[in-house]
């Protein structure tokens, strides 16, 4: 039975998720992926940081440009580890929810479980299909970036897996 | 000697960028049936129905298959009787890509490694360039996404490990990529060589038609014991789990030295992107 999932993600839905649950997810999410990262670790430390990351969700994505008419290009996630460094710090600032692909460290899910947050998977290979479900995409920072840019998007039945959830259990140790 | 222009070589690689970002190689999305059917676990199972299923769109939409529409990997085999007229063969490649990359809207993905500054039109491609007799020119495309680029393994073995040892350590490989190549991946094998050529030689046996064994009958059967192995690892499409981890297993082999037994691990995610053509 696959659950459907409003964003921001309301604490009520982030405790009933459980490991290997199919989600779509609609609502609006922030991008980024490694080069934003560093910046908003940064950005946090300093005080300069932009945007709120306070209960936000952050989509691993490097998109294609969008062709004219469309909001974005292929989508797909990237491989989270890369982020594994930068999380802690954003989870413990607030952030409530990340998608990407792939395992993550101990110290991420360490953090997972003090901040009672949630790793989805999206599906890696699939970019075609989640651009059609991005309804909206704004840059809203680092534009110098390039694909790298923090975009905010909204998006309508995004198909997910609850790979970490807010216990620790994991996916990937099944 | 025969003369070709240049230009030939940049309008050859635009249409290789068209073909390979927007499609999978053939017989990839078969293959994925074949996978999909035969999964027990459901979680694999979406994640499978999902490939495929963004493998038509991709097609019919004319949108890219992945957002990683790689880095250019390009392979040239050129005749030894062709001339290039017109300018830099090297150049010519380049601005095919840089051409490809922006007409059809896909990504930049290349930067400095220390500025970490884009370099704007995914722009140098990696050419590997060799001499045939003859005088055409065979180009292949390999846009290679890097999620599964940064799971390539190379493996100084010594003699002592023998083909036990070669086995164990390709799997190992698969084994320590697990989720992260975005299974289920093709792998492909270099044994021998030099350290560089064994990667190459990886590299290459990417290109090869999928469905297709080695010609060695000793490299098929390792091929197809290795595939069976892989499998056996139960990480499954996306690392959800399930039966198929790796789609196939490719060999290339190359003499080398006395002292030596160097094996490359190239590994090729889902997505998975060839494109070639000739050039008269």
């Amino acid at each position: 039975m696959t659950k459907r999932v409003q964003l921001p993600i309301s604490q009520e839905d982030m405790l009933s998720l459980k490991a290997g649950d199919p989600v779509l997810l609609s609502g609006k999410m922030l991008t980024g992926r490694d080069a934003a990262h560093k910046r908003i670790v940064e950005g946090l430390k300093d005080g300069s940081l932009s945007f709120d990351i306070s209960g936000a969700t952050i989509y691993y994505v490097g998109p294609c440009p969008a062709k004219p008419g469309d909001p974005i290009g292929s989508c797909g996630p990237t491989t989270s580890y890369r982020m594994d460094p930068y999380v802690p710090t954003l989870m413990d600032n607030g952030l409530k929810a990340m998608i990407g692909k792939g395992g993550r460290s101990k110290d991420v899910i360490d953090a997972i479980i003090r901040n009672k947050a949630v790793y989805f998977a999206a599906i890696g290979g699939a970019g075609a299909i989640y651009s059609q479900l991005v309804k909206e995409a704004r840059v809203i920072a680092y534009d110098d970036l390039g694909t790298e840019a923090v975009r905010e998007i909204e998006v309508k039945d995004f198909p997910v897996i609850v790979a970490i959830d807010h216990k620790g259990n994991c996916v990937y140790d099944r | 000697m025969r003369d070709i222009s240049v230009q030939k070589i940049t309008d050859a690689l635009v249409q290789l960028v068209h073909s390979a970002c927007l499609s999978l190689a053939p017989g990839v999305v078969d293959k994925l049936r074949q996978a999909e059917l035969k999964e027990e676990n459901d979680t694999a199972r979406f994640a499978l129905k999902t490939l495929i299923d963004n493998a038509q769109l991709a097609s019919s939409n004319a949108v890219p298959v992945c957002q990683d529409t790689g880095m250019a990997v390009v392979f040239a085999e050129i005749g030894q009787d062709v001339r290039f007229v017109g300018g830099s063969f090297t150049d010519a490649v380049n601005e095919g890509v840089r051409r490809g990359y922006k007409e059809f809207y896909l990504r930049n993905s290349v930067l400095d490694p220390i500025t970490r500054k884009n370099t704007g039109d995914n722009t140098p491609a990696i050419i590997h360039t060799s001499l045939v007799l003859g005088d055409k020119v065979k180009l292949t495309l390999l846009p290679k996404g890097f999620g599964s680029e940064n799971m390539s393994k190379l493996y100084m073995l010594t003699p002592a490990a023998g083909v036990a040892g070669v086995m164990d350590k390709v799997v190992e490989a698969v084994f320590s990529a697990g989720s992260n190549p975005c299974p289920p991946i093709v792998v492909g094998v270099g044994i021998g060589g030099t350290a560089d050529y064994a990667m190459l030689l990886a590299k290459k046996a990417l290109l090869r038609d999928v469905g297709v064994a080695s010609s060695d009958p000793q490299l098929a059967e390792m091929e197809q014991i290795l595939l069976t192995r892989i499998n056996d690892l139960g990480i499954g499409a996306q690392g959800f789990g399930g039966k198929t981890t790796a789609l196939e297993v490719r060999i290339e082999k190359h003499p080398t030295h006395i002292a030596a037994l160097p094996v490359g691990v190239a590994i090729q995610c889902n997505a998975h992107r060839v494109a070639r053509t000739e050039v008269l």
